[in-house]
């Protein structure tokens, strides 16, 4: 079992929730993403998803938009990238996903990406314009080095094919909690509620639920029906607003930190099924 | 040698496919389904039929360019009327058909993108036919410089919507478009204009547009009794030339020639021409040609024709490119302004922008060829909306 195999099975069985934080690789650079990543860490994310930039995110707000924009601006590409990832490794424990688009894979090469990406100690990948249609041609390599595909499931998603995506799936499940792009509708909970329960009937694979989740608040209450939340474009926009400020990371992190609080707090309540 | 192509997944050989996000994959399964039904369903054919006769009018007549011909003292050249269709543009064959399939599927809210205007135009008129409300993303750039389908647009009650995003034309309409749909993909019909986007657009649009090599073989064979030697459309995403080459593939005498946008000139890296300088890679849905760095990162593009300045190229051109059954040659901003000032002068047709280029290819070809010989130009439409453009040019001349 990979890292993140492993981080989910330690979750389960202190009946926690993952936090997965979205941040875009390279904005404002990638030696402070790197800073952020280890303050990510020890404010208690669990898992790192990491934004590969792209010219044309489609599937993306505003907000990741641009902050992909500045980015590219900055020269970062997949070589930089993971370059970074690699170091980060040497200094930490925590599971790194790579999620991006598919050109910049494909025009490195889908093999050696997925050599390269294994030596990093890239965990896992999400490649938003790869449905299980089209995803082979990667898979072939990144299976074979052991780096975990994550897919997506969205409201759209008949519960049949939930069935034979998640039936391919390694890693998780990322389940899409709105019709739209990256950071603009606000989830319903009633309606995650009514999800989960139809995804969770079909597969046993950790789900985590993101897109348009952006306060401690809504965190803590999606949190009870999902295996983790993935916040993006709220930590994206800090990153943005504070690029300036010595104590960005500080403020980032805290935040982080008061996700994590939040989606901890209702397992007492709601949830309290530890096995001991 | 006859295949079945696409391939079930939408393959064109290593082209095509549906590189989709997953919120959109049921809605492309659903629109392939819908459009498997219309192929085997009559009176949807003959519904299409009657809107392209009684609606759009055709047939397009194919002109025999007696005075072209003179002046190039070559081949003969005939030009295919796709700019005397209602809208004037071979775009509402395909916006036809398509709104007539939305409305199968019972979606009243369409949406596109348009690069000059000529698709955005089409889809407003069919939304205004058949009642449907109609969101049109159309780059800050085209929208200065095509300023006369934007009116066209408003005026047939559709709404335009600017989009301010990487260089402002088509590429980033088409990305506003798919981020809307992703929004509103339940209730809401993207009708992509070209032969691009994810399976099924691909081989549905062709499948539209193909009434026009179909008229064209009929006609040719009435009037020169044979078939033409070589076929001439310009590339955008590359509907007009698909619709042109199709029902000739099997033809293998025929030659078929796309012409894409040269820009500023291939040297100086500002152009729109996919297949002749990009690399294979995945853009909006599909794998094909695309404009790239070594990074995987979308090139900006450049051409005086708004509608070819793209950095993709629909994938069944890039399947015909690598079989070599087509061959695709370039033609720069300048070589389609003279083209498009000298068809003007000496037969009395404004070609669009866009159509200006494949008139500059057959410039060049016709008089090195003799005159026993046979071209077909697609004139995919009228220029009325590049007058400002060229009147600029002129003045700066
Ligand atoms: C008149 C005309 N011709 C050609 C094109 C290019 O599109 P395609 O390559 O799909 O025919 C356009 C696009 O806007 C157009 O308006």
């Amino acid at each position: 079992m990979g890292r993140i195999g492993e981080k989910f099975r330690q979750l389960r069985e202190k009946g926690e929730k993952a936090l997965v934080a979205y941040i875009v690789a390279g904005d404002p650079s990638l030696e402070i993403t790197r800073e952020i990543i280890l303050g990510f860490k020890d404010a208690g994310v669990d898992i790192i998803e990491l934004g590969v930039p792209f010219s044309d995110p489609t599937a993306d707000g505003p907000v990741i938009q641009v902050a992909s924009g500045r980015a590219l601006e900055q020269g970062t590409d997949l070589i930089s990238i993971l370059d970074m990832v690699e170091s980060v490794n040497k200094s930490a424990d925590i599971p790194i996903v790579l999620f991006g688009y598919y050109n910049p894979i494909f025009a490195y090469g889908n093999k050696r990406f997925a050599q390269r990406a294994r030596v990093a100690g890239v965990d896992g990948i999400l490649v938003v314009d790869l449905p299980p249609e089209e995803s082979r041609e990667l898979r072939k390599y990144t299976d074979q080095a052991g780096i975990d595909f994550i897919s997506l499931l969205a409201p759209t998603t008949s519960s049949e094919r939930i069935r034979k995506i998640s039936e391919e799936a390694t890693g998780f499940l990322y389940y899409v909690s709105v019709t739209g792009v990256t950071g603009t509708k606000k989830p319903r909970v009633s309606d995650i509620r009514d999800e989960m329960k139809r995804v969770r009937s079909i597969t046993g694979m950790p789900v985590v639920v993101g897109f348009g989740i952006s306060t401690p608040g809504q965190a803590g209450e999606i949190a009870p029906y999902a295996d983790g939340i993935v916040v993006g474009s709220a930590f994206v926009h800090m990153i943005e607003e504070h690029a300036g400020d010595s104590n960005m990371v500080n403020i980032v992190s805290d935040y982080a930190k008061e996700i994590k609080t939040a989606i901890e707090a209702p397992r007492n309540k709601l949830w309290g099924i530890s096995d001991c | 040698m006859k295949t079945q192509l696409p391939d079930r997944e939408g393959h064109f050989g290593v082209f095509g496919g549906r590189y989709a996000a997953e919120t959109l994959m049921p809605a492309i399964i659903e629109l392939e389904e819908a459009d498997k039904e219309i192929k085997k369903d009559k009176t949807f054919a003959k519904e299409y039929a009657s809107y392209l006769r009684d609606y759009s009018g055709r047939e397009t007549p194919l002109y025999f360019a007696e005075r072209l011909t003179e002046k190039l003292g070559g081949a003969k050249i005939y030009l295919k009327r796709e700019d005397l269709n209602h809208t004037g543009s071979h775009k509402i064959n395909n916006t036809l058909g398509q709104a007539l399939l939305a409305r199968r599927m019972g979606k009243r809210k369409i949406i596109a993108e348009t690069g000059a205007g000529q698709h955005g135009v089409a889809t407003a008129t069919v939304a205004a036919l058949f009642g449907m409300e109609c969101k049109i993303f159309m780059g800050r750039e085209d929208i200065e410089r095509q300023s006369p389908n934007v009116f066209r647009m408003k005026i047939l009650g559709a709404e335009v919507v600017p989009v301010i995003s990487g260089t402002d034309t088509l590429k980033d309409a088409m990305n506003e478009a798919m981020r809307y749909w992703v929004s509103h993909v339940k209730d809401t019909y993207y009708v992509i204009g070209t032969t691009a986007g994810p399976h099924p657009y691909p081989v549905m649009v062709r499948n539209f547009q193909s009434v026009i090599g179909r008229e064209v073989k009929r006609q040719i064979l009435k009037k020169e009794g044979r078939l033409p030697d070589v076929l001439i459309a310009c590339i955008g995403g590359g509907s007009n030339a698909m619709g042109l080459f199709y029902p000739f593939r099997n033809d293998v005498d025929v030659v078929m020639t796309g012409v894409e946008a040269g820009g500023k000139g291939i040297t100086t890296g500002m152009h729109a021409a996919s297949i002749a300088e990009g690399k294979v890679g995945v853009l909006h849905g599909n794998k094909t040609y695309l404009l790239q760095d070594e990074r995987g990162q979308v090139r900006d593009t450049c051409s005086i024709a708004a509608g070819l300045d793209y950095p993709g190229v629909g994938p069944e051109h890039s399947y015909l490119h690598s079989t070599g059954r087509a061959g695709y040659v370039t033609v720069d901003d300048r070589e389609a302004t003279d083209a498009f000032l000298f068809l003007s002068e000496c037969e009395g047709i404004i070609p669009a922008m866009e159509s200006a280029h494949a008139v500059a290819y057959a410039m060049k070809l016709a008089p090195t060829m003799s005159r026993e010989k046979v071209i077909v130009i697609n004139l995919s439409g009228r220029g009325d909306k590049d007058a400002g453009i060229i009147a600029e040019k002129l003045e700066v001349r």
